[in-house]
């Protein structure tokens, strides 16, 4: 049983206490060779697009469901979106492995501190231990196995949804509106723009995620599209003033049908364009975000 | 640790540690934990809204302690740690009350006979039990004796006479909120009252229906929620 000095306490960081009784988190990667030619070359599993979007009522967060490993699909159902503690959520990109070790740290760490503290940390705070991990991430990032994730959650200080964008070394970025991550991130991250609101609904948000990542899946081969055959739906999640809540297979299955029949139903005259739904995302409603030939 | 030109039996030695603790937990108010329904209720009597005696250890483990705050606190994190850093190596599901109560039980016994003083302090390790899993309690006592508890369980200097206050009432079909009214009952004894804001209540619950408690079973109860479960919203006890 750990049990320390006084002035040679861990405190409340799990990470410290790993260190601290010999099992350093981040040290096993550290001793790896840089791969040649860097992050193309390394045959990992790398998880793609995910993005959060604030709406009224709090903040949305959705990824999509495929990780690659060099041209071959790898996993088809992957969650990249999770929890990081009942009033916040974390979605990853970039190298499986460590994101999601990266994750697991995370959500130890909030709840680690909970309990020693006897109170959560703040959603700043939460959003700063986050950015301390990829730090001390960077040099196997830069071996070619980058973490990018996105942090969002609902502030109960502020009463509103807050997101974080960061980059590989750290860089802690808050995001007003929405915020992307991964290969599929600069498709999806002009859905969203078009689309965005500042009083878009949290069901209007879930719907705008959705259709962002359809994009993303339709033009990026790392992002995985809806797939009813085996009803595996990209992972939404909404979190508000009551806490986190994932939708299940069959709640992101409905927008995702949804989306379509109002598409289909409500088609432009542009091209019609099938998804592998066999749906028409022709026009994007009121934030069409392709304009077809 | 020697004295020169001094004589003290072993005997003599941990008789007076035993007293030294004893006389540590007896100033300090006691502590039930008792099985009902559907989980375990934890409740200490504490004028403290946020020194706490009872306090989440893991998924479905929760810790009491009484004597010495500090004392008390530091086993709390040790405990903490103890599950996390076993939850993290292993899985969530290893991480178990009986190993804990161990760790606790020679953590204790360690600091009873080789340092300069006994920790004055009196702990419980619970477990909620999921479906037709038994629940565990673990009673650790200074001196590092670790007791095994079936229904209930007292800590503190009064715990005796409020063991057999609870054993009066006690019944295992008890729904919660009669657990923590019996608990108060227990504690105050029959010459005095205990008001809700003086009582620290928590309880592990394995069948909440909530997502997120779902795998967290220790649930605080606020002040307004132990008015509630006692009845007390509109007697005079609040005014006091």
């Amino acid at each position: 049983m750990p049990f320390f000095a006084p002035g040679d306490d861990p405190g409340a960081s799990f990470l410290e206490l790993l260190r601290r009784t010999g099992s350093e988190p981040f040290a096993g990667l550290a001793q790896v060779p840089a791969a040649e030619g860097g992050f193309g070359s390394l045959e990992g599993s790398h998880a793609t697009t995910v993005l959060a979007v604030r709406s009224s009522d709090g903040v949305v967060v959705a990824g999509d469901r495929r990780a690659t490993s060099g041209n071959l699909i790898s996993h088809r159902d992957m969650r990249k979106v999770f929890p990081a503690d009942s009033y916040s959520a974390v979605a990853i990109a970039g190298a499986a492995g460590p994101a999601v070790q990266m994750v697991r740290l995370f959500q130890l760490q909030l709840e680690y501190y909970e309990k020693i503290e006897g109170k959560p940390l703040s959603l700043e705070g939460k959003a700063n231990q986050l950015a301390e991990m990829l730090r001390a991430h960077l040099p196997q990032a830069m071996r070619g196995l980058p973490v990018v994730p996105i942090f969002a959650g609902f502030d109960p200080a502020d009463g509103r949804g807050r997101l974080f964008q960061y980059d590989v070394t750290g860089g802690r970025y808050e995001e007003q509106d929405y915020a992307t991550a991964g290969s599929g991130s600069l498709h999806a991250g002009t859905v969203l723009k078009l689309g965005f609101r500042d009083d878009l609904s949290e069901p209007e948000a879930l719907t705008l995620s959705v259709q962002a990542l359809w994009h993303a899946a339709d033009e990026d081969s790392a992002t995985g599209g809806p797939d009813p055959v085996r009803g595996i739906y990209p992972v939404l999640a909404a979190i508000g003033s009551e806490g986190f809540r994932q939708l299940s297979d069959a709640e992101s299955g409905a927008v995702f049908a949804d989306l379509q029949a109002e598409l289909s139903g409500g088609g432009s005259g542009g091209a019609a364009r099938a998804d592998s739904a066999g749906g028409d995302l022709s026009s994007a409603g009121g934030s069409r975000s392709e304009v077809s030939p | 640790m020697s004295m020169p030109g001094m004589y003290v039996s072993p005997e003599q030695l941990m008789q007076d540690r035993a007293d030294y603790a004893r006389k540590g937990i007896a100033r300090g108010r006691s502590l039930v934990t008792l099985e009902y329904g559907s989980g375990i209720a934890l409740v200490a009597e504490n004028a403290s809204a946020t020194l706490r005696k009872v306090s989440e250890i893991y998924d479905r483990i929760a810790f009491g302690g009484v004597g010495r705050y500090i004392e008390f606190d530091q086993l709390r994190i040790a405990g903490v740690r103890h599950a996390e850093l076993k939850g993290y190596q292993y899985s969530r599901s290893d991480v178990e009350a009986r190993s804990l109560a161990n760790q606790y039980a020679q953590m204790l016994g360690q600091f009873f006979t080789h340092e300069l003083k006994p920790l004055e302090v009196e702990i419980v390790v619970v477990e909620v039990g999921i479906g037709e899993e038994a629940n565990q309690l673990y009673r650790i006592q200074y001196d590092g004796t670790v007791m095994d508890e079936e229904a209930y369980c007292c800590i503190g200097g009064d715990a005796d006479a409020v063991r057999e206050r609870v054993a009066e009432g006690y019944d295992p079909e008890l729904d919660a909120d009669a657990a923590i009214r019996l608990a108060r009952a227990a504690l105050a004894g029959p010459e005095r009252e205990i008001a809700a804001p003086d009582l620290e209540v928590a309880l592990l619950e394995s069948n909440l229906e909530d997502a997120t408690h779902r795998r967290r079973c220790f649930r605080r109860l606020e002040d307004d929620e132990v008015a509630a479960a006692l009845g007390d919203d509109d007697s005079d006890q609040e005014d006091s």
